[in-house]
């Protein structure tokens, strides 16, 4: 459980990125990019000293519900210190293949899959898996935030070592450590004992945030998380996810396509046409917003339905 | 306040701030012309109770309910037309069944109030009955052994119901297992079972083949069958109100569904388990045919529930009506208005924490 980065190189950080973004609020004034030119323009992430893990890799996945087959054939490589954007419309099996990722698929009872899903290098699905033991490696946050209502801010992030029963030696700075990454922790550090339904919506996503990093998975995984959020709020988690980006592999699900091209560095999309989902096309994400190789793409992210 | 009618765009210094207002409420002359068309109906139904051969309290009463439902549709059909007219009508009715329904709790509660309060004294709740004889002053004796009685059998019987309810509520919620449609059945089948079948069950079950002698223990066996349906219907429908993002996200965290039921779902349920355990309290605590079969039902305090006699409350008024002497009736009725205001202490209290906001 120890963390590469200390929480006071990271209360640094955190002053710098709240500079740049008073700065860019300032400057948003100005008409909106393109895109394309947002997509291309995004600064490159520097590289992480200390990656964890080496990525996720999804080979031929396939899901059903029942006799309903909802996502075909999707092999994907999501490589350590990189931000993957799923787009595509509602019901083409997003959701599904995300949470595929980390065996949340297997809890709606008639779901069924087929394929590999690697870890590090070793199949999730493969014979005599710790179950739990995956899901602390590749976390999740959810569309709408969900605290634990029963719990203060403090016992929320802890919430994972907690109940996958883990040790900790020392919690308090996990805490501060989780909090700052999430870029939450000058808005709480004086209430950590109040109860977390108490924040507001885009204050209880990046509590969610924290309490997934509480237990250093290697892999996060993101299922629209701003939908339900506003603007602010959700430029602040885009911040958040460019900082762990250096670190971790993150995978978003979003139909926000500004979101999409300002955070990742790859983008799938993904299309059902009535049958199974597939995924269309896959690249770097400047390539797929300037220059998608298939039409299909091109009408959606330029806007043409969907 | 003054307005100046000469300036129609006031400057910014005289701006005037209005009154709060609440337009959309009842004003005094709608309340003054309700008044009269109450009057009216009550007026008309008297005339015809005096005017036909029709006499006594309840059809007068009938006709004032029919009388207020005529005029005010005719009232509202006049100011707003005909859809106003039968609103108007449909709330006089809704009112009338409002009235029906709340009367005989009413009479219950006004009968036993206006009966116990005279048996009520200080000794009452220090005092038992051992040494004093059924046809003994009021003032002598209490109910102090019934009180200790029912607290022992309840939280005995609670000890057993709510782990056994609670769990099959999660069962239900939680697990979802290839049983949950029958056991969801027969908790509500259970529900249902007659309080006397408790009784009976326990005392073909225990009291003949095992313990041959009466006791609270048995008492508090019977009550818990009947307990546990309701503490796993409620507590099941507490638990179904727990959103499933709290247990995907427990789940995604790395716990076990065990370790996720046990720290995530109960405790954001605790407050509506609060409410299923007072529920519960509240069902049994009156409970009556279950007690007359088998606690022999003492007249001084036994705290031991495994022998001997146990008192209860609600042994302690059937004992009391049944002997049938002035005094006994009248310590039957203050033992009744003691229950009764035990039991809605309870519902108050399961209502408030009910209500509260989870936070």
């Amino acid at each position: 459980m120890t963390m590469s980065t200390t929480p006071e190189s990271l209360s640094a950080k955190q002053k710098e990125l709240e500079k740049k973004m008073t700065e860019e609020r300032s400057q948003s004034h100005t008409a909106p990019a393109s895109l394309a030119s947002v997509a291309q323009t995004k600064v490159s992430r520097p590289a992480g000293a200390k990656r964890l893990g080496t990525g996720l890799e999804a080979r031929g996945v396939h899901a059903w519900f029942g006799k309903n087959h909802v996502l075909s054939d999707i092999s994907v490589d999501f490589a350590s210190g990189t931000v993957t954007a799923l787009i595509g419309p509602s019901g083409c099996g997003k959701s599904t293949f995300i949470r595929t990722l980390n065996r949340m698929h297997e809890f709606i009872p008639t779901a069924a899959m087929a394929g590999e899903v690697l870890l590090d290098g070793k199949d999730i699905y493969a014979p005599g898996t710790d179950v739990t033991k995956i899901r602390l490696k590749v976390g999740m946050v959810f569309q709408k935030p969900n605290p634990f209502p029963s719990m203060t801010i403090g016992e929320n992030v802890l919430a994972g070592l907690r109940l996958a029963q883990l040790k900790s030696t020392n919690k308090d700075d996990l805490v501060e450590e989780c909090l700052i990454r999430a870029g939450l922790w000058n808005e709480v550090k004086d209430r950590l004992d109040e109860h977390g339904g108490a924040l507001s919506g885009g204050q209880q996503q990046r509590l969610c945030i924290a309490r997934s990093l509480a237990v250093s998975p290697h892999v996060l995984l993101m299922d629209e998380p701003c939908s339900a959020l506003d603007p602010g709020s959700t430029l602040r988690i885009e911040e958040t996810i460019s900082e762990l980006a250096e670190s971790m592999t993150i995978i978003i699900v979003t139909h926000n396509m500004q979101q999409a091209a300002r955070v990742s560095d790859y983008t799938a999309f993904f299309l059902s046409d009535g049958g199974p989902g597939e995924m269309v096309e896959y690249g770097k994400t400047s390539e797929i917003f300037s220059n998608p190789k298939d039409k299909r793409t091109e009408n959606y992210v330029t806007g043409r339905f969907g | 306040m003054s307005i100046e009618t000469d300036n129609p765009l006031p400057s910014k210094e005289k701006k005037i701030t209005p009154q709060p207002q609440t337009p959309w409420k009842t004003s005094g002359t709608e309340r003054a012309s309700s008044l009269i068309f109450i009057l009216a109906a009550a007026a008309a139904s008297y005339m015809t109770v005096a005017l036909t051969p029709m006499k006594g309290i309840l059809p007068l009463t009938l006709l004032f309910f029919i009388f207020a439902a005529l005029f005010s549709f005719i009232r509202g059909n006049r100011s707003r037309g005909i859809v106003a007219g039968q609103d108007s009508a449909a709330g006089v009715v809704m009112a009338i069944g409002m009235f029906v329904a709340l009367l005989p709790i009413a009479s219950i509660l006004y009968t036993t109030v206006s009966k116990g309060l005279p048996g009520l004294h200080r000794g009452l709740l220090f005092n038992d009955m051992s040494a004093a004889t059924p046809t003994d002053p009021i003032t002598e004796g209490g109910l102090s052994h019934a009180i200790v009685g029912t607290f022992v059998m309840v939280m005995i019987s609670l000890a057993i119901a709510l782990p056994l309810g609670l769990l099959t509520a999660i069962y239900i919620t939680e697990i979802r297992g290839r049983f949950t449609r029958p056991i969801r059945f027969l908790v509500q089948a259970m529900s249902g079972v007659p309080s006397i079948v408790a009784g009976l069950f326990i005392l073909s079950a225990f009291v003949y083949p095992i313990t041959k002698t009466f006791s609270g223990l048995m008492g508090s066996l019977a009550l818990s069958i009947l307990m546990i349906p309701t503490i796993a219907r409620t507590a099941e429908e507490v638990l179904r109100l727990i959103p499933e993002d709290l247990r995907e996200a427990g789940l995604a965290l790395g716990g076990t569904q065990w370790r996720t039921v046990a720290m995530v779902v109960v405790p954001a349920a605790r407050s509506g388990l609060v409410t299923a355990v007072i529920l519960g309290i509240a069902r049994v605590a009156g409970e009556t045919a279950p007690i007359l079969l088998l606690t022999g039902g003492g007249d001084q305090i036994n705290i031991n529930p495994v022998e001997g006699a146990m008192g209860s409350l609600p042994f302690y008024i059937w004992k009391s009506f049944f002997f049938g002497s002035e005094e006994a009736v009248a310590r039957g009725w203050a033992g009744l208005l003691v229950l009764l205001t035990l039991v809605l202490i309870l519902f108050a209290t399961a209502r408030f924490f009910s209500t509260r906001k989870v936070r």
